[in-house]
């Protein structure tokens, strides 16, 4: 009996681990009476080898997909190990993980098995014997097949915590090419639907005090990133209406692994691009935590992200009519943009100025990185430097300072990655 | 110049603020019991911990705290640094002579250094919720041992409870000897004299394992291990993540 389901478990982490969200936050549930509860930060539990966090226990319900799309490892003409898990089996294993703090929740995703209903219909079963059987108030979050029916995904919503619906493929005209049993509309109608129902759930919350929540914690999706040609002006600004007209609350991008390499639609690769997913993520929090827009990120002159130096530096190097910065006077937005201030330390000068001027020892010892913010302020004693510079020549200037500096730390696989920048798929914070 | 010496304990160190506010004293060091070495100074003075006095201090104190910074004082003392008596000394000093918060005043370096020490300690209770690990037991105990680098123990407590409310458990700091156990309604300090876990690794005697841990270890460790992407390999950034000294604890370690 174990030994069935662990060799379950194996086939099916393994075929989960190319979705990369894992992100348990954005929702806080109380415990009443059972077992777990949802706090707002999410926490991680474990990393991995390659560094990624694991906050929930990611599973796949089964990985015998009738479909057959190019960039999945677990398209139908694929030669692989194939198993289904009941839904008592990841009933028991998460509940059980659960309760030794292995975990924080379950990420429930799956192939599809037979046709979308009767997938979605199963994976409903388990948030539902879940919820209602163990009592269990720990964090659910549910993928919706697209092509599920719609009652089924609205049940789903009722006991998950976030539901999200993968679109993988950028653009429309690529995911016909490559994903031909599944279109557009498939997938975008669970998604408007998950919109819908929070909507809805949120204005009959003006009414009545205690109706059932749907999906608290909003909904996300996931873009590969790589295996089809889109610039990332394209991915961003297509993330950015998710984030405001379908309210997503997280997009996940995915450096395209190249899991199918005798699939000729594909692009041919040595590695996935990780640098490139990097600066991505880092577009990203610059979206949502920064006062960014995606337009502002990547223009139509500059469609593709530069892969040399984060956005965040990108942006202040194409808008140095914008610097220098007083640090003693700008307001909080404005310091938010300047190189080398993250959102923390961004924090701790508008609170700190109060009592005194700061100097540019303030500002190191507050963790400000001066190596880059230096040329983009103002303080005290510190001159502007902003104005000495050619753009061009501060970019060179910046990127072969930090090289040397890593350099010098004796660290060759830090030379691909900025110091500060976290590749685990889901930064925690970025200073920048 | 005075040397004080107190008994190492936070309401010891309230009662020294006490006794240098009273005989206006200007310390010049303060110094835990154990650490006190040198008998050779004249006029070292040691002070008695008065829980009346310290409470008087402690009052005087969050009255002029913000509340998001109620605990700065005892989670930074927990950092158990070099000198950080002197520094939450200067710091009460300021904060009770000034009429406004100086909390927020991070081009002090002594605030700034408070506030990164409070930090650093709150990072590790962060880390007790990430990476505590229970073994269940045969007569039904969740069991979780624990080193934390500060005493942070009682910050998490509340976050057990709410969560693992149906279930009996306990988390015990091994280095401090010391834990809580919560029976199904509360959670209280226990002190363990017998043991039937190694005292080096927490790991329970095999005999009291209830029957189906060994499974779920196993279990999880292939998970672990099932989940992860070879071709993105970066030891260095999951050491960074989760820092050695706690591998000892996680069975998808072992
Ligand atoms: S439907 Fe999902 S699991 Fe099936 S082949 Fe497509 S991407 Fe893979």
């Amino acid at each position: 009996m174990q030994e069935k389901v662990q060799q379950k478990l194996k086939i099916l982490a393994d075929a989960a681990k190319f979705d990369v969200s894992c992100a348990s936050s954005g929702n806080s549930r109380k415990n009443k009476g059972g077992i777990g509860n949802a706090v707002a930060a999410g926490i991680c539990h474990s990393f991995t080898d390659d560094g990624r966090c694991i906050s929930l226990f990611k599973i796949l319900m089964t990985n015998n997909c009738i479909y057959d799309c190019a960039y999945c490892i677990n398209r139908r003409t694929n030669d692989r190990p194939r198993a289904t898990f009941t839904v008592q089996e990841i009933v028991d294993l998460t509940i059980n993980f659960y309760r030794r703090n292995y975990i924080e929740g379950l990420f429930l995703s799956s192939g599809v098995i037979k046709n979308p209903d009767y997938t979605m219909e199963r994976m409903m079963l388990v948030a539902k014997k879940l919820r209602l059987e163990e009592r269990y108030f720990g964090y659910i979050h549910m993928k919706a097949i697209p092509g599920a029916n719609q009652d089924l995904i609205q049940q789903a919503g009722k006991y998950a915590d976030r539901l999200s619906v993968n679109i993988e493929i950028p653009t429309e005209f690529q995911l016909k090419k490559l994903a031909p049993e599944k279109n557009y509309q498939s997938v975008l109608q669970p998604m408007n639907q998950i919109k819908e129902g929070i909507q809805i759930y949120k204005e009959e919350r003006k009414k009545y005090r205690r109706i059932p929540k749907f999906t608290p914690a909003g909904q996300s999706t996931q873009l590969i990133v790589g295996a089809t040609p889109e610039s990332d002006r394209q991915i961003l600004q297509l993330s950015s209406s998710f984030y405001n007209q379908q309210q997503l609350k997280r997009v996940y991008y995915s450096g395209y692994l190249p899991v199918n390499e005798y699939d000729k639609r594909l692009p041919a690769m040595q590695s996935p691009p990780l640098v490139r997913e990097n600066r991505l993520y880092q577009s990203d929090w610059l979206m949502r935590f920064y006062q960014f827009s995606a337009d502002e990120i990547l223009t139509e002159e500059h469609p593709f992200l530069d892969l040399d130096v984060d956005p965040k530096l990108a942006y202040a190097l194409r808008n140095l009519h914008m610097f220098p910065v007083d640090i003693n006077r700008a307001d909080y937005p404005l310091i938010l943009r300047v190189p080398g201030i993250g959102v923390q330390s961004a924090k701790m000068i508008v609170d700190a100025r109060r009592f005194r001027r700061l100097t540019s020892y303030h500002l190191k010892k507050i963790g400000v990185v001066m190596k880059r913010a230096q040329y983009f302020i103002t303080c005290n004693e510190l001159a502007g430097r902003v104005l000495d510079w050619e753009p061009s020549r501060l970019k060179s200037h910046i990127v072969a300072e930090s090289q040397m500096k890593k350099r010098k730390a004796g660290d060759t696989q830090l030379m691909l990655f900025p110091p500060q920048a976290r590749i685990t798929g889901q930064p925690k914070q970025l200073y920048f | 110049m005075a040397y004080i010496v107190y008994d190492g304990s936070f309401e010891g160190f309230l009662s020294v603020v006490f006794h240098c506010y009273q005989y206006k004293i200007t310390p010049s060091d303060i110094c835990k019991d154990a650490n006190f070495q040198d008998i050779l100074f004249a006029d070292k003075e040691t002070v008695a911990t008065d829980e009346q006095r310290a409470a008087r201090v402690w009052k005087a104190v969050q009255k002029k705290l913000h509340k998001r910074n109620k605990q700065l004082l005892f989670k930074a003392f927990l950092s158990e640094e070099t000198d950080i008596e002197l520094m939450l000394y200067r710091f009460i000093r300021r904060l009770l002579d000034s009429n406004f918060s100086i909390e927020t005043d991070y081009g002090d370096t002594n605030v700034l250094q408070l506030k990164k020490l409070e930090r650093k300690v709150m990072q590790e209770a962060a880390r007790m919720l990430q990476f505590v690990r229970f073994q269940e037991t045969k007569d039904g105990i969740f069991f979780a041992p624990i080193e934390p680098a500060y005493d942070v123990l009682p910050f998490v407590i509340r976050h057990f409870k709410n969560r693992f409310a149906d279930q009996q458990w306990l988390i015990y700091d091994l280095k401090r000897d010391y834990g809580f156990f919560y029976d199904l309604k509360k959670a209280e300090e226990v002190v363990l004299s017998e043991k039937s876990f190694s005292t080096t690794d927490g790991k329970v005697d095999s005999n009291f394992l209830e029957e189906d841990e060994v499974a779920y270890q196993t279990l999880w460790k292939d998970y672990f291990n099932s989940i992860n992407i070879k071709a993105r390999k970066n030891l260095k950034l999951q050491r960074q993540h989760m820092p050695r000294r706690y591998w000892k604890f996680l069975p998808e370690k072992q």
